[in-house]
């Protein structure tokens, strides 16, 4: 009983981290793809104004998962953050490079200045992905942590093969997200592509990912981690028919079936572990031994009761009503304000 | 390197260079939206234009905010690891709560704003911002409640040393909060209301400059135009208008947070007042309030102590007036309060490895006085003057346009930096002096009910000074930069005028005829 609270815990930060990896993923994707296919002005602008008014909300997904880890698992919050102090910095460095270029790189006055804040968006975009995935990953394969939670053996040893695969199938992943939302928002050529990317190489741009969910539910061997493996690889499967078939809808939630599925399959492979000790399990960081008091896990549960409702509600009126596809031709002429 | 340096000059850049951004984003929201109100409410096209000029510097500030904030989120667990499994249990919650009441209200209904001019009825698009709005506000509250812990811990109690959440509303009407945050509101009303105001006399001047608007014999404006409606008589009202509401709402925020901050001083006399004495460089016990004091640093060139300082200028019993509201009341000084920390909370620090090298050392509770002096009074002066320039604004507006002096121009833009000043100065003040605390202790409690950390306990022992250091090198370069692209933005838009943030109120003026690839009625009313 004692472990239920922090257990209900456990698996809403399973679900603020779905709804980043869901809805950051295509905006991350977004501002990789301005640079990877888009080769005009007029196709860069129509791809960023498809995120326009719902990226920085998505991001705000990132903020909870960590905020309420703050709160829910202060030693969790306190051991991974500070033994993957680089990374995390790489990752907000990516972050802040990448918003501050979403909304400046309209009022560049030069074609040099524009691919400047285009490198940031993309580059930053790519590097929040990257970082972002090779930090999960460590979180479900385990970091050298002491006894008292802290990293031993240097800045750099978070550098791992898991680290490797986490941040590549965290980047291909976002690609395949954000042709999947590109399929659903716009018109014309960029549609056309989704629909080809898609078709052809969803399995691809997702085999990282699902490699990475099988490596650690394979660890693990418990049934449930495997029924929910099963379940990704299904959706996986019917999002990429529907692809195939052009049904845009259907493989969105398709994809987002097989992310839902997949982060379960993490987080019941890794419980009651939450950041694993590779130095001694004893040492591990557990839902019971990383948790706050029942208090606040009770007071913090009434709040995400109360508020996450209110959120998804306005969050989806906010997707509603921007839902027009955004063709090249909606997009205004710019007009970036010259020095005088 | 020390971690412990290194992380401690990390916080204090990330954290005052963000709060560059936020009063803004606080005063200058509330402003913006007030003026589409008042669009919405009159229909006067000078509304308008006001929202969509004001509404445009607004952005441009609000993302900066936006992006140094995402660190504030992690930086804890990063370098202070120590710290958040001290106080995680009670300090997450509102930092949780931040993100989901405040941070999601904020950002979808700020997009829905930027993006909703046609697609949302004005209704609508008019709540959106107001909703944003008071997302901006919960934010300020929920991180001045997680602060106002560190200043003033209540609502827990004690389970293996480490204090355990058993009141979220104690947390959330902590008294040091219900002071703290309408001070640091008022601040930023008073940022939003210099920003106005400086900006605004620009251009009121720049339209006399350019012989757009004279004065009669009398001193009163005879308003002119050009042929551009970027030039017209609705942008003289557009100016002047913000330009006193501006004067004004900065008044009512320097009035507001020298209340408040009255009311933080009789806290804080209670709850650190060895904090007090610093600011005031009170050595010893005394009514008098310090105007001018230097420290003599003839015979020594470390660190300013009592020993050292020398009272110029003095005002007797205003300090005891300050903090007991009488003017015989002596306030304990320095030498006083010193002793009696370490009679409470010891001499040297515990024996403890989270204090690493640290352990056993001898503890200063002796905050950096030159720090803590002059930011208190670098933050009232500032504060003050800026009021003074708004007053000064006021009446010298009184007949319809500012004065044709380039000079007295630059004094007004250059108010704008007096608001910035004095919230940095603030912060800076009440941070630093709580050392050598990060969680400084609750007097109020008896001595078993207390909780304090030393800030020397609260660095992540894990993380290697290399690692904090190259952050550090990385954060400043890049915020630095940042900020330079910011202020020169700001500049270009400042001085585009309205239809900088309003490129349709000119835009048929000089229509490209080349440009007929798309049909107007169709084309998004903002895009990126």
């Amino acid at each position: 009983m004692a472990e239920t609270l922090p257990t209900i815990w456990f698996a809403l930060i399973g679900v603020l981290w779905l709804g980043y990896l869901l809805l950051e993923g295509f905006d991350l994707g977004v501002g990789m793809l301005m640079r990877l296919w888009a080769r005009d002005e007029r196709s860069r602008r129509q791809l960023l104004n498809t995120i326009g008014p719902v990226w920085d909300g998505n991001e705000v997904w990132l903020l909870t998962a960590g905020g309420a880890t703050f709160a829910a698992f202060p030693h969790w919050y306190a051991s991974l953050f500070s033994a993957l102090y680089l990374p995390l910095t790489l990752t907000l460095v990516g972050l802040i490079l990448r918003a501050v270029a979403i909304e400046y790189r309209g009022k560049a006055i030069t074609d040099a200045g524009r691919a400047v804040w285009d490198a940031c968006l993309a580059g930053g975009s790519l590097l929040a992905a990257f970082t972002v995935g090779a930090m999960l990953a460590l979180t479900t394969t385990g970091l050298p942590l002491d006894a008292n939670g802290d990293r031993v053996g240097g800045p750099f040893v978070w550098i791992t093969p898991y680290a490797l695969l986490g941040g590549v199938a965290v980047v291909l992943y976002a690609i395949a997200q954000a042709w999947a939302f590109l399929g659903l928002k716009t018109d014309g050529a960029a549609r056309e592509a989704a629909r080809r990317v898609l078709g052809r190489w969803l399995p691809v741009l997702v085999a990282p990912l699902a490699l990475w969910v099988v490596l650690v539910v394979a660890r693990r061997g418990a049934v449930l981690p495997w029924v929910l493996t099963v379940l990704a690889v299904v959706a996986l499967a019917a999002a990429w028919m529907w692809a195939r078939a052009g049904r845009e809808g259907l493989t969105f939630a398709g994809m987002a079936g097989f992310l839902a599925a997949g982060v379960a399959a993490l987080f019941t492979a890794v419980y009651p572990v939450v950041l694993p000790s590779t130095i001694d399990p004893a040492y591990s960081l557990t839902v019971e031994n990383a948790s706050s008091g029942a208090y606040t896990l009770t007071v913090m549960a009434w709040v995400t009761v109360v508020f996450v409702p209110i959120v998804l509600a306005y969050t989806a009126w906010s997707y509603w009503t921007f839902r027009r596809r955004i063709a090249v031709t909606h997009i205004p002429t710019a007009h970036a304000v010259r020095p005088v | 390197m020390d971690p412990l340096e290194l992380a401690r000059w990390q916080f204090g850049i990330t954290t005052v260079y963000h709060f560059l951004m936020v009063p803004l984003t606080i005063g200058l929201g509330l402003l913006v939206a007030v003026l589409q109100t008042a669009w919405f409410a009159t229909g006067k096209e000078a509304y308008l234009r006001m929202t969509k000029f004001w509404g445009k510097l607004f952005l441009i500030n609000f993302i900066m905010g936006v992006a140094t904030g995402i660190v504030q989120e992690f930086q804890f667990g990063m370098a202070w690891s120590e710290y958040s499994r001290f106080v995680g249990d009670v300090f997450g919650a509102p930092l949780a709560m931040e993100a989901l009441i405040a941070f999601f209200l904020e950002s979808v209904f700020l997009g829905a704003w930027i993006f909703g001019w046609k697609t949302l009825p004005k209704a609508v698009h008019l709540a959106a911002l107001w909703l944003a709005v008071i997302g901006a506000h919960f934010s300020a509250f929920f991180i001045m409640a997680a602060n106002a812990f560190m200043q003033h811990p209540v609502g827990y109690r004690v389970v293996d040393g480490r204090p355990v959440l058993d009141d979220i509303g104690a947390v959330l009407t902590n008294p040091i909060l219900l002071t703290h945050f309408p001070h640091t509101l008022m601040g930023a009303y008073a940022v939003g209301g210099g920003f106005l105001l400086g900006i605004s006399w620009y251009h009121l001047w720049r339209r006399r400059a350019d012989g757009i608007d004279t004065v009669d014999a009398d001193g009163r404006v005879v308003v002119g135009e050009t042929g551009s409606a970027a030039r017209d008589r609705q942008d003289h009202t557009v100016w002047l208008r913000s330009l006193r509401i501006g004067a004004v709402v900065a008044i009512i925020g320097f009035v507001g947070t020298a209340f408040t901050g009255h009311a933080q001083a009789q806290q804080m006399i209670e709850n650190q007042p060895l904090k007090m004495a610093s600011a005031e460089a009170a050595c010893h016990d005394g009514t008098a309030f310090s105007v001018f004091s230097f420290a003599d640093l003839s015979n020594r060139s470390g660190a300013t102590t009592c020993d050292d300082v020398v009272g110029v200028v003095e005002i007797p019993g205003l300090l005891s007036y300050l903090a007991y509201e009488d003017f015989t009341t002596p306030v304990k000084g320095v030498t006083t309060l010193i002793p009696e920390y370490e009679q409470k909370y010891g001499t040297h620090l515990p024996d403890d490895p989270m204090y690493g090298e640290r352990a056993g050392m001898q503890i200063d509770y002796q905050p950096l006085m030159e720090v803590t002096y002059w930011g208190f009074r670098l933050m009232i002066t500032f504060g003050g003057l800026a009021a003074l320039a708004a007053a000064c604004a006021l009446w010298m507006t009184r007949r319809g346009t500012v004065p044709a002096s380039r000079n007295w121009m630059r004094v007004a833009v250059l108010s704008i930096g007096g608001s910035f000043g004095a919230n940095m100065a603030g912060w800076v003040f009440t941070e630093m002096g709580r050392q050598p605390f990060v969680v400084a202790p609750n007097p109020a409690l008896p001595a078993g009910d207390q909780v304090f950390m030393f800030t020397a306990a609260a660095v992540s022992p894990g993380v290697d000074g290399f690692e904090i250091l190259v952050s550090l090198i990385v954060f400043a370069l890049l915020y630095g930069t940042l900020l330079v692209v910011e202020v020169v933005l700001l500049a270009r838009y400042v001085r585009g005028g309205v239809p900088a943030g309003m490129p349709e109120l000119t835009a048929h003026e000089h229509a490209d005829p080349a440009d007929h690839d798309h049909d107007e009625d169709d084309v998004l009313a903002f895009a990126y």
